[in-house]
């Protein structure tokens, strides 16, 4: 796209976009580290990545700050106006994901107290598919890139399937033993929490299209989280 | 969580924010062609123009958007070397059809100047004249009964009721503006032109002419040139984005606003135009 | 932390940073920030002494230009001055008349020879007699012929109207003795205003002997000699005695001629100029006939007049040194500028306002009359009295359509022979004899005063009627 007429509100754009790319990246590395944490029990790592949590909140600010002066100064019109609206999603989006991720690191510090009984496999496994997800509206985000969103967007689907399989494995864990109730209730926590950062991903991309075209998604976004409806039956004979 | 977005249909395009009247255009104009000399000044522009709306016309300089809006008055006709193809009808009646009195139309399509130009007489005989040429009245009585009409219709009545003697140039450039429009209001037009008719006033008076239209389009067809970008998605509901002579794109001004199907059309009023 | 605004001012950085950028600006003592704002200046590239020459450089050469244009316009002052001086100087005292005092006789048997009292027998009086015999009675001891006529050369071939015209007023004065203020000859006037220089023979101006300088020093001396108003000079048409000229027949000649040519070229020049700024297309041939009335305003004027005798004289056979003629031939000379400056003042009438009046609706005729007229009106009438006053001292034209004629009437027509005011002028200052050149003054003065007067009018139109927009 062309460059304003006026470069120091180019430059006031390009600021906002760096806050945010910035927002995203210490967002994603939150999630990285702390599914990294919980999968290696590491309470250290895991405190650290809690006490990370009020960068995230400045830099939330910061955006929002940057977009309500370009607002008020250079009254953006169109891709401009869309992308300022879109970059206070964004933030607020990014900095609910690193509000999960801090939960999830808060809950790691007590299971990493607990014995290791429950796998975490299939969080960590959950968790990639996020992960990925983040990862790409960033890079869609950074590159403008609508089909990226897009892809991240349908990939919502998978996220869902993958934590109806983690809740119904950590009902019947609960169901097996009762000492296993306190992790898998903090686990199914953090699944869920992993399920919501997926989410937000897909609000992420569905913004980053309406920046780059000022329209919604074409679609009914897919949605199966059956959880809600979930009941698992206790094995016979306990 | 709720998306911020969720009402899309499956399939369809989004609807424009403010939906086309059911009636039909008031102004229709089918491929207009206008030259200067040599000049090709408006290329082959169609656009529908709806009663009770205010449809503004944007664009950079020299785009033709003036023009255009004095095409739809045959203000040009006073422009020497000025040639119109094309068809314009206004009700169904072709404006450029010879047998249509040119005067007559003016009386249909009033028109709004980017200078107050009040005539130097007094404020009465300002809004009078119109309505005096084109003998719309029979007794001094109903003149006056037009004038006050009028002049409250362009909220200047309770400014200037007890001076309507004093010469209108005497008066401040919102209110010279504002009696400008009374004067157009006076012979009762269908059609009102504005040609950026706030470009000389202060943010007040802007603010007041802005309010006089919104409560003006629920009687006419108001049509406005602005330069001020800010100013067509303050006042119009519907927005045309004109380029070196073409018509871009046409839309809801909300539309056209917060995302424009054409890349000039976003280059010009997110400030990129080179 | 960095000192430099923000490149587009607005401090789009971390909040902190423009939260401490802010509390620096503040902490900072304000003797610092004096010292700080001397450090700049001094830094200035447009505080260096070189800087300071330059622009005393500049200042020099603005003054400079000034004094050129306030020598110009005192040199042109000057001239004015000079101009309007000598002509009071020379002029002023052709506004008083040397008159002498007779005690007069009216005889019946001169001045009523057929004792009727009637206007007609008064006609035929001879009042000449009456006065001379007057003269005899204040000088009894001048006898024979040459040294009577000396004696009679005293006075004025006209100062027998003046008490004719007494006489006729009043019938019943005749038979009695009455006191006369008598016009006396131009000699004894110029010898009065001091013109004159005496001679070591007694004589005076080379006009009058040693025994009229006598009579002339006696009469002064006894108070029977002295100068009055000139009322003749309003009142009286060319002479060719000097002491009897007047303007009237030039100022009614100039009126009558102007008001012809007003009465054509006023219509004329201002329905053309309405039709060409108004109405009529833009063609190769409307630019011929602009180009044309621009060419025809700088034509010199006498070619107007040998038009006018060759057209309307040998052609049309019109009578000769007329007013109508005079006046139709300055109005050829004056409808271009007349053309020009009234299409000017249709031009200035700004299109905003044609364009509010057609946006309304209005039909050009009625844009035109209804506005663009009105607005142009003042400038079309300050043009048109300009280009009268111009007609007003024209002299060329005239000269060849016969205008230039000795004329003694005041005219009563405009067929009749007249001469204008500057033809007046003209012929006066042609006269050798020394009486005419006060007259000629004074004649200028008076033309000037006419102009004046046109021009005040053009400027109380044009203040009266401009409007603003």
């Amino acid at each position: 796209m062309a460059d304003h007429t006026v470069r120091s509100f180019d430059e006031a754009l390009e600021r906002l976009r760096d806050t945010l790319l910035r927002l995203g990246g210490i967002a994603e590395k939150a999630l990285t580290e702390a599914i990294a944490a919980l999968a290696k029990r590491d309470a250290d790592m895991a405190a650290h990545i809690v006490q990370r949590d009020a960068e995230l909140d400045g830099l939330c600010r910061l955006a929002e700050d940057q977009a309500v002066k370009l607002l008020a100064l250079r009254q953006p019109m169109a891709s401009d106006l869309r992308l300022v609206v879109g970059a206070i999603r964004m933030a607020l989006d990014l900095e609910r994901v690193g509000d999960y991720a801090a939960n999830i690191a808060k809950r790691t510090i007590v299971l990493a107290q607990l014995p290791p009984a429950i796998s975490v496999g299939p969080i960590q496994r959950m968790s990639r598919i996020v992960q990925e997800m983040l990862k790409d509206t960033l890079d869609a985000f950074a590159a403008h890139d609508v089909e990226k969103a897009q892809s991240v967007w349908e990939r919502d689907e998978q996220v869902d399937e993958a934590y109806n399989a983690v809740f119904r494995s950590l009902l019947t864990y609960m169901m097996e033993d009762p000492r296993n109730i306190t992790p898998c209730a903090h686990l199914l926590f953090i699944a869920k929490n992993v399920e919501r950062i997926g989410d937000h991903a897909t609000n992420l991309a569905e913004t980053i299209r309406f920046i780059e075209l000022g329209e919604e998604m074409l679609k009914d976004r897919p949605k199966r989280d059956d959880s809600p409806f979930a009941i698992v039956e206790p094995p016979a004979g306990v | 969580m709720e998306t911020p977005f969720s009402s899309a249909q499956p399939g369809t395009a989004p609807p424009p924010a403010v939906p086309l009247p059911n009636e039909p255009p008031s102004i229709v104009a089918r491929n207009v062609n206008v030259w200067y000399g040599d000049k090709h000044a408006i290329k082959n522009v169609s656009i529908d123009i709806y009663r009770r709306q205010v449809t503004a016309f944007i664009g950079p300089s020299g785009c033709g958007k003036s023009t255009f809006l004095r095409v739809l008055n045959r203000m040009n006709d006073i422009i020497e070397g000025c040639r119109v193809t094309g068809k314009i009808t206004l009700d169904g009646d072709d404006i450029y059809d010879p047998r249509l009195d040119v005067v007559q139309l003016r009386a249909r399509v009033g028109m709004v100047f980017q200078k107050p130009n009040p005539f130097p007489k007094s404020i009465y005989d300002n809004v009078a004249y119109g309505p005096r040429i084109h003998g719309l009245t029979r007794s001094k009585k109903e003149l006056d009964e037009i004038v006050e009409k009028s002049l409250r219709r362009a909220a200047l009545w309770d400014e200037v009721k007890d001076r309507l003697d004093e010469p209108g140039t005497a008066l401040s450039g919102g209110q010279q503006q504002r009696l400008c429009i009374a004067r157009a209001i006076a012979v009762s037009p269908d059609v009102i032109l504005m040609d950026e008719p706030c470009s000389a006033l202060d943010p007040i008076a802007t603010a007041k002419i802005e309010e006089l239209m919104d409560e003006l389009r629920q009687d006419y067809t108001i049509i406005i040139v602005t330069h001020s970008m800010q100013q067509a998605a303050r006042v119009s509901q519907r927005t045309a984005f004109f380029h070196l002579g073409d018509l871009v794109e046409v839309g809801s001004t909300e539309q056209i606003f917060t995302r424009p199907q054409d890349r000039r059309t976003q280059d010009y009023i997110t400030g990129r135009f080179g | 932390m960095s000192n430099q605004p923000a490149k587009d001012g607005i401090p789009l950085r971390s909040p902190q940073d423009a939260a401490g950028a802010a509390a620096a600006a503040v902490a900072l003592p304000r003797e610092a920030v004096d010292e700080a704002v001397v450090a700049n200046r001094s830094a200035s590239r447009h505080t260096t002494a070189e800087a300071e020459k330059r622009l005393r450089r500049r200042y020099a050469a603005q003054r400079r230009f000034k004094a050129y244009g306030i020598t110009a316009i005192a040199i042109a002052v000057g001239a004015l001055l000079w101009l309007l001086i000598t002509l009071l100087a020379n002029g002023l005292s052709a506004f008083q008349q040397t008159y002498i005092r007779l005690e007069v006789t009216l005889d019946p048997a001169l001045v009523d020879p057929r004792g009727d009292r009637s206007e007609e027998s008064i006609r035929t009086g001879d009042f000449g007699g009456a006065i001379r015999q007057a003269l005899r009675e204040r000088f009894p001891d001048v006898v024979g012929r040459e040294r009577l006529r000396n004696l009679f050369g005293l006075l004025s071939s006209g100062a027998e109207f003046d008490v004719r015209d007494k006489v006729l007023a009043d019938p019943s004065l005749i038979g009695t003795k009455q006191t006369f203020w008598v016009l006396a000859s131009t000699d004894v006037d110029m010898l009065r205003k001091g013109f004159f220089e005496r001679q070591p023979d007694g004589g005076a101006g080379g006009r009058l002997n040693a025994e009229q300088v006598a009579w002339f020093d006696q009469l002064k001396a006894a108070g029977d000699l002295d100068l009055r108003f000139n009322k003749r000079f309003f009142t009286n048409a060319d002479s060719r005695e000097p002491e009897m000229v007047g303007i009237l027949g030039g100022v009614v000649g100039s009126f009558l001629t102007l008001s012809v040519c007003l009465v054509l070229c006023f219509p004329f020049g201002v329905a053309a100029a309405i039709y060409l700024e108004e109405f009529a297309p833009k063609n190769w041939f409307t630019d011929l006939i602009e180009v044309n009335i621009n060419n025809l305003a700088a034509v010199p004027s006498i070619i107007f007049g040998l038009l006018g005798l060759a057209v309307f004289l040998n052609f049309f056979g019109m009578p000769r040194s007329a007013p109508l003629v005079g006046g139709i031939v300055l109005a050829l000379m004056s409808l271009p500028t007349i053309i020009i400056a009234s299409r000017a003042a249709l031009r200035a009438v700004p299109p905003s306002i044609r364009e509010a009046a057609y946006g309304l609706g209005a039909s050009k005729m009625q844009v035109v009359l209804h506005h663009v007229l009105p607005l142009g009106l003042p400038g079309m009438m300050t043009g048109s009295i300009i280009a009268m006053a111009q007609a007003l001292g024209e002299t060329a034209p005239l000269l060849m359509i016969g205008m230039v004629a000795f004329i003694v009437g005041i005219p009563k027509g405009l067929t009749d022979s007249a001469t204008v005011l500057p033809v007046q002028i003209f012929m006066w200052a042609d006269n050798p004899e020394r009486g005419f050149v006060e007259k000629t003054s004074a004649a200028i003065l008076v033309l000037l005063a006419f102009l004046l007067t046109m021009n005040a009018i053009a400027i109380f139109l044009r203040k009266k009627f401009e409007r603003r927009w």
